[in-house]
């Protein structure tokens, strides 16, 4: 079963976050990507650009509207999602607490519904 | 909790025994027992108690129809789980179904009464249990879900145990197992990391089936709060090497006990120390006992071990004999270390009162709600206790000009005279049961 793990957290001035602080983050998601690949549960994994990189984009009002900045302005951001393809929400829990992002942030685990695979949509 | 007792034990899915004699109720026990464990095996393999609870309400459904007509099978569960388990096939096999779900080829296959051995398949509810008490769950839905799921209680039961309409506990239970089966929660024992935190929070959620007694109700008359009782011994089977689950069973049984003794003829609460013991229920408290000693046996103190042993010294002045307050001291003592609780504090409060005297009492309240902030202040058995050794002082003080003492050399005299704060005043009447509410 499919689990996204979904990573929130303050988004860091700029400078906020010394150099040996951004190399010891860099190592430590390089070990839980490995950690993940070795286990055969990774399907993807991305680490977003903050905030200030977003666009916006709707037709709910029936024309096309593009906006600069993120759908909701919150304190703590959508900073990079991991899906995973694991047996049940334990196993996908035992994952995101190891995720180096739990340590500064809070990580959401969220059940796939739906799957695009060979250009259906599992049921 | 008496919308619960074994007097209404009727669950909306199976076959109500009828009448409320003894056998009737040994046939609702049994039945409650059976309940849980099929529901368990049901549910297993998708997470979806929900599909479980309609497949095994309709296998119930089919025994009333079949069995007056046709004899009771000699095995029953087998016969239950049959039914059931083909109608989830069948639920499975349906077109809707089919999209909605993988087919698995062991749940796909038909499984006949005859090959079906219920005592051979482990019981699985030790499991259920624990989905119940999930963390990914709502806090406040861990005990309804296991009053619903491990013994059958329905949404009109809960709710009015929990002084909550059906239609807002219905849909709690509802969304509990949505949440479930959407999220994929296991029924699996977690490792051995996991374990103790997860099994903490299914003794807390048995602990609650206990508590909503006092505190969801008025004192109005009420039975024995059997499920709770009935759940914490459906735990002590499923998890037999944990000390714990048998301190909560002994705990409960042992509170229980003295439930006929609580109460006047008027209906008004006997505080602990008025009642008579000769009321309480001497099978419930050796059953306790064997609980107790089922604990020691494995050597791991913890907190439900110590309340029950608590509630075992106090049971233990069954003929009238003295209630041994030294004891009581020391076990609140290690109580209040190994699990520290505004509760616990006040209770270790108001028993130093009994052994040492009022002042005594006073001093260790008061260093414990100034510990503690602002909330402790509004803590009624903090405020009740306070008055009551306030009280105590004040008469002291009123008979003999001398306030209680608090020097050690004092207070080791009142702790072999008994309780009464200076040697002059007669002991004060016991009005107030001085331990927190799981001694009334």
């Amino acid at each position: 079963m499919r689990y996204l793990l979904l990573m929130h957290y303050r988004e860091p001035a700029e400078g906020e976050i010394s150099a040996e602080a951004i190399a010891e983050a860099m190592e430590a998601f390089g070990a839980y990507g490995r950690a993940l690949e070795a286990a055969g549960v990774l399907v993807t994994a991305d680490v977003l650009q903050p905030t200030a990189a977003t666009t916006t984009v709707t037709r709910r009002e029936g024309t096309l509207q593009v906006q600069d900045g993120p759908f909701a302005e919150t304190k703590e951001a959508l900073a990079g999602v991991f899906v995973l393809d694991v047996p049940d929400l334990d196993a996908a829990i035992g994952w995101a607490e190891k995720c180096p992002g739990a340590q500064w942030g809070v990580i959401e685990v969220r059940p796939a519904a739906t799957t695009l695979v060979d250009g259906q949509w599992t049921r | 909790m008496d919308a619960l007792t074994s007097g209404d034990g009727c669950w909306a899915a199976g076959p109500c025994p009828g009448g409320t004699g003894p056998a009737a109720q040994a046939a609702g026990l049994a039945a409650r027992d059976s309940y849980g464990r099929l529901l368990a095996l049901l549910s297993a393999s998708t997470s979806d108690i929900a599909a479980a609870e309609d497949a095994l309400a309709d296998a119930f459904e089919r025994a009333l129809r079949t069995w007056p007509a046709q004899g009771t099978p000699a095995n029953p569960d087998a016969w239950l789980l049959t039914v059931a388990r083909n109608r989830l096939r069948d639920h499975w096999k349906s077109a809707q179904a089919r999209r909605a779900f993988p087919l698995h080829g062991q749940q796909d296959s038909l499984i006949h009464t005859d090959d079906l051995d219920v005592d051979a398949i482990p019981d699985g509810r030790l499991e259920l249990m624990l989905v119940c008490a999930h963390p990914a769950i709502e806090r406040s839905a861990y005990t309804p879900l296991m009053l619903n799921t491990v013994l059958g209680f329905t949404a009109e039961q809960i709710g009015r145990a929990f002084s909550m309409p059906t239609s807002a506990m219905a849909t709690r239970l509802v969304r509990a197992k949505k949440r479930i089966k959407a999220a994929r929660i296991p029924f699996r024992i977690p490792d051995r990391g996991d374990l103790p935190a997860r099994m903490a929070a299914v003794l807390e959620a048995v602990y609650g089936a206990y508590v909503i007694d006092w505190a969801t109700t008025g004192p109005q008359a009420r039975h024995l709060p059997s499920e709770a009782l009935q759940l914490a011994e459906v735990l002590t089977r499923c998890a037999p090497g944990d000390p714990e689950a048998h301190g909560l069973a002994a705990l409960v049984q042992l509170s229980a006990s003295r439930a006929p003794a609580r109460l006047d003829v008027d209906g008004r609460f006997i505080p602990l120390p008025d009642q008579d013991p000769s009321l309480w229920d001497s099978r419930l408290i050796d059953r306790a006992h064997e609980h107790l000693r089922a604990a020691h046996a494995q050597g791991r103190l913890g907190r439900f071990q110590l309340e029950a042993a608590i509630q075992a010294v106090h049971c233990a002045r069954r003929g009238d004999g003295p209630t041994d307050w030294p004891a009581l001291l020391a076990l609140h003592r290690v109580l209040h270390a190994v699990a520290p609780s505004l509760g616990s504090g006040v209770a270790l409060a108001a028993v130093t009162a009994e052994v040492e005297g009022p002042a005594a009492g006073l001093a260790t309240l008061q260093a414990l709600l100034e510990d503690a902030g602002q909330h402790a202040r509004r803590f009624q058995p903090a405020r009740a206790t306070r008055a009551h050794l306030l009280d105590r002082l004040g008469r002291c003080r009123m008979r003999c000009g001398q306030v209680g003492t608090s020097r050690p050399s004092q207070a080791r005299s009142t702790a072999k005279s008994g309780p009464s704060p200076c040697s002059a005043c007669p002991p004060p009447r016991r009005t107030w049961p001085y331990t927190t509410r799981a001694c009334s």
